[in-house]
């Protein structure tokens, strides 16, 4: 109890601190396949402290909705990234949400971001927000669906569960898991604003997606929000690892050393995951906003047919 | 049978599903001719791996087959026919991605529905890969009628045909012969299709077959 | 005095209220008046409702029914009432949202110019559903079922100088005609040749499959009509509209509850079996309908009528979870048809509640603004705070995101999908996965449709004068609305007390229960069992929270909690006219195009002036109704047609008169000989 309530505590404070840190290696990786030199690793975190301490700049007319959004995404994210079983399945809280909760957690945290996007009543703000909701309306079905095919191989919604499961021997090559797989990176990069759905780095405003919706925040709001960002792009970087490489992940009853080294084997899972984005977003360019529907969907149809092929299978 | 070799099977017949559309999904000739070249490569890794478990060591003979010419001969060729006739920019859908992938997953869902009612005195082995085999016959099918390019809808035909080697080389015991001559019978349809290619070419100045269409009076 | 003999007096004063306000509803305190004992006596009958299904929780999940016969009525029958678990809880649906929604009326109901054309037919109306949900035989049930139609017409036509609500009121009638017929039918069939139109008695006759799944299908015709299922939903988003907001909520919150009553009174009650097939085509039919009827409300930018666009939205979630139920109990799996149950019952509580809540927020924009045009409004979070807190909370639940009630509903109705790979059917096995991604297609995208809504009602700046000069409106309102927002809330956070207390109607419906919930003390609910799933909406509110308070305080403690007002960044234009923000429409856009294109023939077109010329370039947007084009149109044509081929019969001379009845005379006969 006092042991998986420490795991608990570790895991949450592990997510935040290495969210800014990810997006740090990422953006090295991909100057250095651009042969550029690129920032300072540690770079992130300088932004959010510098960004923290300046002055919020508010539009007149904005209201207290857009002041709290910050700290609603901020918490949803982390609320939900806690939950994910990074090194250790054996998470005091694990059972207080499920995965369709953590989704809907993070549906939530979108709800409140797009309507901040609304709020001040900019015509960026709006193109913004609606199209985030265009996306996020094909995949978070996409993304239901993918868990609905590990629910029923795992027999359980319960992440910590499903972990335990695949980690598993008997779990064996399911073409159903690599239809997951596939959806669930689609859904993954859509749902972080990578490329090709959405580009992080531009500055063109017509071509944002989350940037445009984000624009008129400042100062300490927007560090909460490119945290909240960096914490999402761990979770889900998280969640992937944890599913498909289940391998080191400590169980409930392992020993401290075991723990450790889980939380070693994690960090060396995570940096696969970041050069692998990194080294993909440098060797593809960003599709056309409405072809965008055409990629989530396949994505969709993908967890569809995984799905349906485990339905069909399981009474074989 | 152990449940190493069945999900290894498993996972190449599903795998060759997966290929199925994305060819679908493809709209660009040169990516189209690429995932073509993957389907008859995971065709040639999953019909080796039948030889494998069944100790079928003629199966190896039709696996080299599918590679040689499937994998590396026929997509290479028409690579060069699309370059010679620069077409490789057009995108050729009748109708959307999402309805064909739509229609694809009705496709799915009937086939393995049908074969595993079919099949239901046969091992769990042989009735998922029928099922897969039928969908990727399905799928090839849908292909062609939803494609307006010729060179597309010859892709369509050879994904069919290799939807009908999986099924052979699933269904143990079928002789040698058919499967060469089913390999032949794609090449013969190849090299008949690419004439015919070039004579449409040559006569209608295009290889969309809705211009064949007009001339034949049947406006759309 | 029992609960039926209760229920059944507060209906009758509730009727006997209706009348009697003729007297004295265009004096200034009548609407008070009426409204507020409405509200105290519907509150009653809820309570009553209430009392009955906890004392059934507490008894091993048998609710006594009590029941009561009167000899009024067609003499060979009575009356028949009874009060029984299921009725019990609808009851309670009905009688607690009338009576919010009533006090909500003392304060909304002043605006009315006309109060003599609502008050006589709004007690009545609350009666005339009390009266459906506790008939017992089916003659009461449909004499009280038309009352209510008829009543809601009433309703519905209070504003009948505008020709757009009279042309609704049309729509609706017909509509309401075609579903009574439909329901007279399926009572006819389920009572024989002997004409046994007591329920008991339909009860005790078993019906053969073929019958009942006939049966099933008229229901969802008649039933489903009145509810609103995808294509019979066409009156819907005309009439709920057209009313004041109060009777909008009141039909759009309750009215379709109490229509799905007599769905799940025929389908689990009175029948005995059915086919297989039939939960398959109440699975589809939910599922087409929810994502139709939140893409229907996508493309609307009429407030009230995109609201009722998301009532058939939810009429199919709530369709959904009752073909699982069906699924499940055809196939004997008594548990999971439970949870199934219990997911749909909690659905129609929520959408009740927050539909509502909703409708009641859409009311006050009304008052305040005088339009329902979201094109015209904007920014009314700074002008009406507390509405537009309680217009969020409605939103988020009906969203189906945590920690709120719609969501729990949906996460129950998830699991239940979950546990259908065990059916032995392989239509259900592959329909259940493509129903699961409908339904999570359908939360998705009402969730940008709330987005919409929100963002372009309550957020930004005003597109119009009334909007910049929206006043909040009177306390009545926001008390009221705000025991809705409370009740979202606790729905979402303690949702096991009331998955317990819906523990004896699934019982009654499929001879089986949930877990017990309240037994856990953390109260987390776990509908299987606690190593498959379980969710806990305390906790999540609370961790939500606390990280929240935390993130806030660190920063404002450590960092920095300078802040500066100043015009709005938007890339350095200088924002001054209104109309550059994102409305309803641009909203919609993304979605207009990736759906709508197919779906609704969706074209934009612009017309850009001639070179030189200052004219404004116009852009237009045309959507074509496919249910409307494709089926209604076509049949009021063939109506149309025939009533053109008929008129002819108005011409006819005496002798022509005569021999058609002569000949139908012989025809007749004819018949008669020829029949065995």
């Amino acid at each position: 109890m006092i042991f998986n309530l420490l795991v608990q505590g570790l895991q949450m404070m592990l997510v935040v601190a290495i969210a800014p840190l990810l997006v740090g290696v990422i953006h090295k990786m991909r100057a250095r396949l651009l042969r550029k030199q690129g920032a300072p690793l540690l770079q992130p975190y300088r932004d959010l402290l510098r960004l923290m301490k300046k002055e919020v700049v508010l539009a007149h007319n904005a209201s207290w909705l857009f002041r709290a959004v910050p700290y609603m995404v901020f918490a949803a994210t982390w609320v939900a990234a806690a939950l994910i079983p990074t090194f250790a399945t054996g998470l005091q809280f694990s059972w207080s949400a499920d995965l369709i909760a953590i989704v809907a957690l993070l549906g939530s945290a979108r709800f409140f971001m797009a309507l901040a996007g609304m709020d001040v009543g900019t015509s960026f703000g709006g193109i913004g927000s609606s199209r985030e909701m265009m996306i996020a309306a094909l995949a978070e079905p996409a993304m239901m669906l993918t868990v609905f095919s590990l629910a029923l191989l795992a027999g359980s919604t319960q992440l910590s569960t499903v972990t335990h499961y695949l980690a598993g021997s008997n779990v064996g090559l399911r073409v159903s898991l690599g239809m997951a797989l596939v959806a669930l990176v689609i859904v993954a990069l859509a749902e972080n604003a990578r490329i090709p759905v959405d580009n992080p780095s531009t500055h063109l405003e017509l071509t944002m997606v989350h940037e445009a919706m984000v624009l008129e925040y400042s100062g300490r709001h927007l560090a909460m929000i490119e945290l909240a960002s960096a914490l999402k792009l761990v979770l889900y970087l998280s969640l992937i690892v944890s599913l498909f490489i289940p391998f080191g992940v400590a169980g409930p009853g392992d020993t401290i050393a075991a723990h450790l080294l889980a939380v070693v084997y994690y960090l060396i899972k995570m940096l696969g995951g970041a050069l692998a984005l990194a080294t993909f977003e440098v060797s593809i360019a960003k599709m056309r906003v409405f072809r965008i529907p055409d990629l989530l969907g396949a994505a969709l149809m993908l967890s569809l047919l995984g799905t349906l092929l485990l339905f069909v299978s399981r009474s074989l | 049978m152990n449940t190493l070799s069945f999900d290894v099977a498993h996972m190449l017949a599903g795998g060759m599903l997966l290929v199925s559309f994305m060819m679908i999904y493809q709209t660009r000739l040169y990516a189209l001719l690429n995932v073509f070249a993957l389907h008859a490569m995971v065709l040639a890794l999953s019909v080796a791996w039948q030889a494998s478990i069944q100790h079928a060591p003629h199966l190896y003979v039709t696996a080299g087959i599918a590679l040689f010419f499937k994998a590396i001969l026929i997509p290479g060729a028409l690579h060069k026919i699309v370059q010679r006739m620069g077409i490789h920019r057009q995108v050729e859908q009748v109708v959307g991605t999402g309805a064909t992938m739509l229609a694809g997953m009705g496709l799915v869902a009937l086939s393995s529905v049908l074969m595993l009612n079919l099949t239901a005195t046969a091992s769990a082995f042989a009735r998922e890969d029928m099922a897969f085999a039928l969908s990727v016959v399905l799928l090839g099918l849908l292909m062609m009628i939803s494609r307006r390019n010729a060179v597309s809808q010859v892709v369509g035909f050879m994904s069919l045909e290799n939807g009908l080697i999986l099924a052979a080389a699933g269904a143990q015991g079928m002789p040698l012969v058919v499967e060469i001559s089913v390999a032949f019978s794609v090449l013969v349809a190849f090299i008949v299709i690419g004439v015919f290619l070039f004579r449409i070419r040559e006569r209608f100045d295009s290889v969309d077959l809705s211009v064949m269409d007009d001339y034949r009076g049947e406006k759309r | 005095m029992s609960a039926v003999d209760l229920v059944l007096t507060g209906a009758l004063l509730l009727m006997a209220l209706g009348l009697s306000s003729i007297l004295f509803a265009a004096r200034p305190m009548g609407s008070t008046i009426v409204y507020a004992s409405a509200g105290v006596l519907s509150a009653l009958v809820a309570l009553v409702g209430l009392a009955t299904l906890v004392a059934g929780a507490g008894a091993g999940m048998n609710v006594g029914a009590s029941t009561l016969w009167l000899p009024i009525g067609l003499p060979w029958i009575g009356a028949h009432f009874r009060v029984d678990a299921l009725a019990a809880f609808f009851v309670i649906v009905v009688g607690f949202g009338s009576s919010i929604i009533s006090f909500y009326s003392i304060g909304y109901g002043r605006h009315e110019h006309e109060p003599w054309r609502v008050l006589p037919f709004y007690p009545s109306f609350i009666g005339a559903m009390l009266l459906v949900v506790i008939a017992d035989d089916a003659f009461s049930f449909l004499l009280s079922w038309e009352v209510m139609s008829l009543l809601s017409w009433a309703l519905v036509l209070t504003h009948h100088r505008e020709s757009a609500v009279r042309s609704s009121g049309l729509v609706y009638l017909i509509m309401a005609a075609f579903g009574t017929m439909s329901l007279i039918l399926a009572f006819g069939l389920l009572a024989g040749p002997l004409g046994a139109y007591d329920f008991q008695s339909m009860r005790a006759s078993g019906q053969t499959p073929l019958v009942g799944s006939v049966v099933v299908i008229l229901m969802l015709l008649g039933a489903g009509s009145k509810a609103g299922i995808v294509p019979l939903h066409i009156w819907l988003p005309l009439a709920h509209p057209a009313a004041p907001s109060h009777v909008s909520a009141m039909m759009s919150g309750i009215m379709t509850k109490v229509a799905i009553y007599g769905f799940i009174r025929v389908t689990f009650d009175l029948l005995g079996g059915t086919s297989w097939w039939m939960s398959e085509i109440v699975l589809a039919v939910g599922a087409v309908t929810a994502v139709m009827g939140v893409l229907y409300a996508l493309m609307q930018h009429d407030l009230k009528r995109l609201l009722a666009y998301h009532t058939v939205e939810n009429i199919g979630i709530i369709f959904i979870g009752l073909g699982l139920a069906m699924a499940f109990r055809h196939y004997d799996m008594n548990a999971a048809a439970a949870l199934a149950m219990v997911a749909a019952l909690f659905h129609i509580f929520n959408h009740s509640v927050f539909k509502n809540l909703l409708f009641l927020g859409a009311g006050a924009v009304q008052t305040a603004t005088g339009s329902r045009d979201m094109e015209k409004m904007g920014g009314l979070i700074h002008r009406m705070p507390v509405t537009s807190l309680l217009f969020l909370v409605a939103s988020v639940a009906i969203s189906a995101l945590p920690p709120f009630n719609g969501f729990v509903s949906e996460w129950l109705t998830f699991q239940a999908i979950l546990l259908s790979p065990d059916l032995p059917d392989w239509g259900l096995k592959i329909l259940t996965p493509g129903v699961g991604g409908m339904l999570a297609l359908a939360a998705a995208l009402a969730a940008a449709c709330f987005v919409k809504v929100y963002g372009v009602v309550f957020l930004g700046r005003a597109r119009s004068e009334v909007a910049k000069t929206a006043r909040e409106v009177d306390r009545w309102s926001l008390a009221t609305m705000s025991v809705l927002a409370l009740v979202c809330l606790l729905a979402g956070v303690f949702p096991g007390v009331i998955i317990d207390t819906l523990s004896p109607v699934s019982h009654a419906l499929v001879q089986a229960t949930m877990p017990v919930q309240s037994a856990d003390p953390w109260m987390t609910i776990t509908p299987v069992a606690s190593g498959r799933s379980s969710y806990n909406g305390v906790l999540v509110l609370l961790f939500v929270t606390m990280s929240g308070f935390f993130a806030a305080w660190v920063i404002h403690r450590f960092a920095s909690r300078s802040l500066r007002r100043a015009p709005a960044w938007d890339c350095g234009f200088e924002l001054d006219d209104p109309s550059t923000q994102y409305g309803a429409a641009s909203f919609a856009q993304p979605i207009r195009r990736t759906f709508g294109t197919k779906i609704f023939s969706a074209r934009e077109s612009v017309t850009m002036p001639p070179p030189g010329s200052t004219a404004p370039a116009k852009f237009s947007v045309s959507l074509r109704d496919p249910v409307w084009d494709g089926f209604f149109a076509r049949v009021s044509g063939a109506v149309t047609w025939l009533a053109d081929k008929a008129n002819r019969l108005q011409f006819l001379t005496i002798r022509q008169y005569l021999s058609v009845v002569f000949a139908a005379l012989v025809l007749l006969l004819l018949v008669l000989t020829l029949w065995k």
